[in-house]
């Protein structure tokens, strides 16, 4: 390797998509580098002006603007421009102003298409947003199918390891005091190095056999064989192993093949364990599931409350075993769920089945399966059109406080908008419920914005399903028809708008204004989920979840071809970014939220997080456009 | 001080003449090759002159007792510096090199000893500066270095305009009247070593004691002096020495 551009290869290989580059490709592009100083304030690219380099920031600040001068984006050390006009006619689209006095790397445009074509990582980064984007969330899928959970997380402790002279009789006596079910059997080494091992004594040993529990049973005592029979007569070939790096599917699946209940593990050539099928089926219970059958065996609200640390760790574990956004929001919506349907069977338990059919709806992130384990709770009660307030509310009003008391007990807190089964306003029969709906739909009002965008994510979780059905279908018929309903909820959807850039230490605000957090929820994944139920609503669907709405959104004409696709990775990306933010506050013993700091963001996901902003802003624009106030209804106002 | 200048200001002007004059009389062909190429007219704007970052690393600061072990060349201009052209050769230095030497330059002694004599590497150094302004930062090692050395290998030494980036750094913060006030006013003078002089544009701070490095990062050091201080249409005159 060439030392004399050490500093420059250095330099570029700690930012993407560099970083990705190996070694060889590398100290081509440092080797092909030009370099040039720009005073703060000057021009760096001027609109239009031919381009045939990628520019790349080695130090101080650099200004993009847009063909109207207004800023775009704002770069600093690491950062690359000028990818777009390569890509496409080499005219600069937009101009650059040093921001502080800047040293640029200039990488040539036959290096910059080389790297394009050598390398897919490299390719995936320069492209605009979505290639980029999808990129990153396939690259974190992809990587932790790899870190899966290895097998050494299972041993709990060493194996039992007995010579091959011991008999059988001593043998059964040490796994029995090790409370062991299985012994590994030792021989000296006969000196082939693939199968020695040292032990702290420096005695050189290899691994002859194993002899379980079953052993017993079958070789010994059904064949006769006295106590004092060696163990080593009676183990035959070398056992199976496993190196303790290996996943823990890996074990199972090897078991499985083999017809093996005890399973050597190795680390190299050492035994360091034994691993039993139960220890995997153990280790397979700490899953949601297990936790889902355990809220349902609870039969009271303190054993239910005692449940509310296995939801984290739940959480935790889903997350490093790479599940995607879909899956957590999913599961931990399930678990929600369960609580809600377990505490409304204790509670009908104790005041005696419902006077009149109902429907516990539940709202929000818990309607849509998307949530985490930063909730509160959003909740109604849907009641029978026989419900008579006089004979009946007494019953439903003490039934939704045991749940909603119950809930915030359990890590669900409560609403402070007071969207709670509790408020005798959400707790009215079905009729009611359509005529609510259609005032919204038809007369939007600040107020009734605000709760379309709260009740129109609903769904049933426990009582007569049929009633939130009809309420969806009621929605999904409606809103379509509704421009000036959709026109309101588009303008709704702009109060929250996602940061322009985020930086190593800093989120960049529209108006230039620095902050050191930022709320991922407030300004990323709500915003999202707010314009993806737009969309859904003016399309007739009545999906809940942001994902599946996005597949129905895309069987209709509403965005343009691709659009779809950049909103889902875009909306993953904020998910996850949010998700293993409370996943790294739990297990950093913080109360988890949603507060970002830009300094405990990997660089990569830095760049992923401000293309996933970038995506959201230019959606919220188009939204503006596509929902238009109709011509009439100004007069109306 | 007006007379001090007036005459820097005339000797100056007078490079090219010396050059034309040692390209005639010069008994080596190499030498004559070089000097003939000359150096850009006194009056061509800075903006437009062909450059050489040149940067000498040498086992001490005596040109008696101490020898080059590496150089590295740049040719640039102030719009860019290629990477692409950048030249770095270590030579076997003639005297013995110490053991500080060596971890300051992350030179070792395998490659000194694998090296070439100055000798064999000389027509294609004096091919990547011909015709082009020579830029070093502190013009007191590389000149007198590079004349020695030519001088025992070819019998007649070479010297050649150079722009000094210490100098330019000089010119502000040592001869200014706000220079003379700090120093009256017994404060610590700026310091306008390569790294510091770096700094104060913002550049990048970069492992120093490499000829290659640091020839690049005087190179970019006079392109953010010149942006800051001058304008792109500065006669080199004005600016050589």
């Amino acid at each position: 390797m060439d030392t004399e551009i050490l500093e420059i290869r250095q330099h570029m290989g700690r930012f993407p998509p560099f970083d990705v580059l190996d070694d060889a490709l590398l100290d081509e592009v440092a080797g092909r580098v030009e370099v040039s100083y720009f005073q703060a304030g000057t021009d760096i690219l001027r609109l239009d002006q031919e381009l045939h380099e990628l520019c790349y920031i080695r130090s101080g600040a650099v200004e993009i603007r847009r063909r109207t001068g207004e800023l775009y984006n704002r770069l600093g050390e690491g950062d690359i421009f000028g990818q777009f006009s390569l890509l496409r006619n080499n005219r600069v689209r937009f101009p650059a102003i040093a921001l502080e006095d800047t040293l640029l790397y200039f990488i040539p445009e036959d290096v910059f298409l080389r790297l394009c074509e050598a390398d897919e990582h490299f390719a995936d980064f320069v492209e605009l947003e979505r290639p980029r984007l999808e990129a990153a969330v396939e690259e974190h899928r992809k990587a932790n199918d790899m870190i899966i959970t290895r097998v050494r997380k299972l041993l709990t402790r060493y194996p039992v390891m007995l010579e091959a002279s011991t008999t059988v009789q001593q043998a059964a006596r040490q796994i029995s005091e090790a409370q062991a079910t299985a012994a590994l059997i030792l021989d000296a080494s006969d000196g082939d190095p693939r199968h020695t091992f040292i032990d702290s004594e420096k005695r050189a040993w290899r691994l002859r056999g194993i002899l379980t529990d079953s052993d017993f049973r079958t070789r010994i005592v059904a064949e006769g064989l006295p106590p004092d029979t060696p163990v080593g007569e009676l183990i035959g070939k070398r056992p199976i192993t496993i190196q303790s790096d290996e996943s823990v599917h890996e074990a199972m699946l090897c078991m499985l093949r083999n017809n093996i209940h005890h399973l050597p593990v190795l680390y190299r050539r050492r035994p360091v364990g034994v691993l039993h099928l139960s220890d995997i089926i153990r280790y397979e219970t700490h899953s949601s599931l297990y936790l889902v059958s355990n809220i349902f065996s609870q039969s009271s609200v303190e054993g239910l409350a005692r449940l509310a640390p296995d939801v984290r760790a739940a959480f935790v574990r889903m997350v490093e075993e790479g599940a995607n956004s879909q899956m957590v929001g999913s599961a931990l919506s399930t678990v929600g769920r369960s609580f809600v349907r377990r505490l409304l069977e204790l509670a009908e338990e104790a005041l005696g089945p419902p006077p009149v059919g109902y429907c516990f709806m539940v709202n929000g992130s818990m309607a849509r399966n998307e949530q985490t384990v930063v909730t509160d709770q959003d909740n109604a009660l849907i009641l029978s059109d026989d419900f008579e307030p006089t004979r009946h509310d007494a019953y439903f009003a003490e039934l939704a406080q045991r749940v909603c008391d119950g809930l915030d007990a359990c890590g669900y807190a409560y609403c402070k908008g007071e969207v709670m089964a509790t408020n005798p306003r959400w707790r009215q029969p079905l009729s009611v419920w359509k005529r609510y709906f259609d005032e919204w739909i038809e007369t939007p009002t600040p107020e009734r914005l605000l709760h379309s965008s709260i009740f129109f994510d609903l769904d049933s979780a426990y009582g007569e399903e049929a009633y939130v059905e009809q309420l969806q279908d009621q929605i999904a018929r409606k809103a379509p028809q509704n421009p000036r309903f959709l026109a309101a909820m588009a303008r709704n959807a702009l109060n929250r708008k996602p940061p322009l850039g985020v930086f190593r230490t800093f989120v960049m605000e529209k108006d230039g204004k620095h902050n050191n957090s930022i709320n991922i929820k407030r300004r990323g994944t709500a915003p999202m989920v707010d314009l993806i139920r737009i969309h859904a609503l003016a399309c007739g669907s009545s999906a809940q979840n942001s994902f599946e709405r996005l597949d129905d959104i895309d069987r209709t004409q509403l965005l343009a071809p691709g659009a779809g696709d950049k909103l889902r990775y875009a909306m993953e990306l904020l998910s996850m970014v949010r998700i293993r933010h409370q996943v790294y506050d739990i297990q950093h013993e913080h109360t988890p939220d949603n507060n970002i700091e830009p300094e405990n963001v990997a660089d990569s996901e830095r760049h992923h997080l401000k293309d996933a902003f970038q995506v959201l802003s230019h959606a919220q624009k188009f939204l503006k456009y596509r929902y238009p106030i109709p011509p009439h209804s100004s007069r109306e106002r | 001080m007006l007379s001090h200048r007036l005459s820097r200001r005339a000797e100056a002007r007078e490079w090219p003449t010396y050059l034309e004059q040692r390209a005639t009389e010069t008994q080596s062909p190499l030498l004559q090759r070089f000097f003939a190429a000359g150096c850009p007219a006194p009056d061509t704007p800075i903006g437009e002159a062909p450059l050489v970052a040149l940067d000498l690393e040498t086992t001490g600061l005596d040109v008696q007792r101490h020898a080059i072990v590496s150089i590295g060349a740049v040719p640039f201009t102030l719009a860019r510096i290629p990477l692409a052209r950048r030249r770095h050769w270590i030579v076997r230095p003639t005297r013995p090199l110490s053991g500080q030497s060596i971890t300051l330059h992350r030179i070792t002694h395998t490659e000194v000893e694998a090296a070439p004599d100055l000798a064999e590497i000389l027509p294609e150094l004096l091919k990547t500066l011909a015709g082009r302004l020579v830029v070093v930062h502190y013009r007191h090692i590389e000149r007198p270095f590079l004349d020695a050395a030519i001088r025992a290998r070819l019998g007649e030494g070479a010297r050649f305009p150079m722009i000094d980036t210490m100098s330019l750094e000089a010119r502000r913060h040592r001869l200014s009247p706000w220079a003379r006030l700090r120093r009256w006013m017994r404060r610590p003078p700026v310091s306008i070593r390569l790294p510091d002089s770096r700094r104060r544009y913002g550049l990048p701070d970069y492992h120093g004691h490499h000829a290659l490095v640091d020839a690049l990062a005087t190179a970019e050091l006079l392109q953010a002096q010149i942006a800051h201080h001058y304008r792109l249409s500065m006669p080199v005159h004005e600016l050589w020495s």
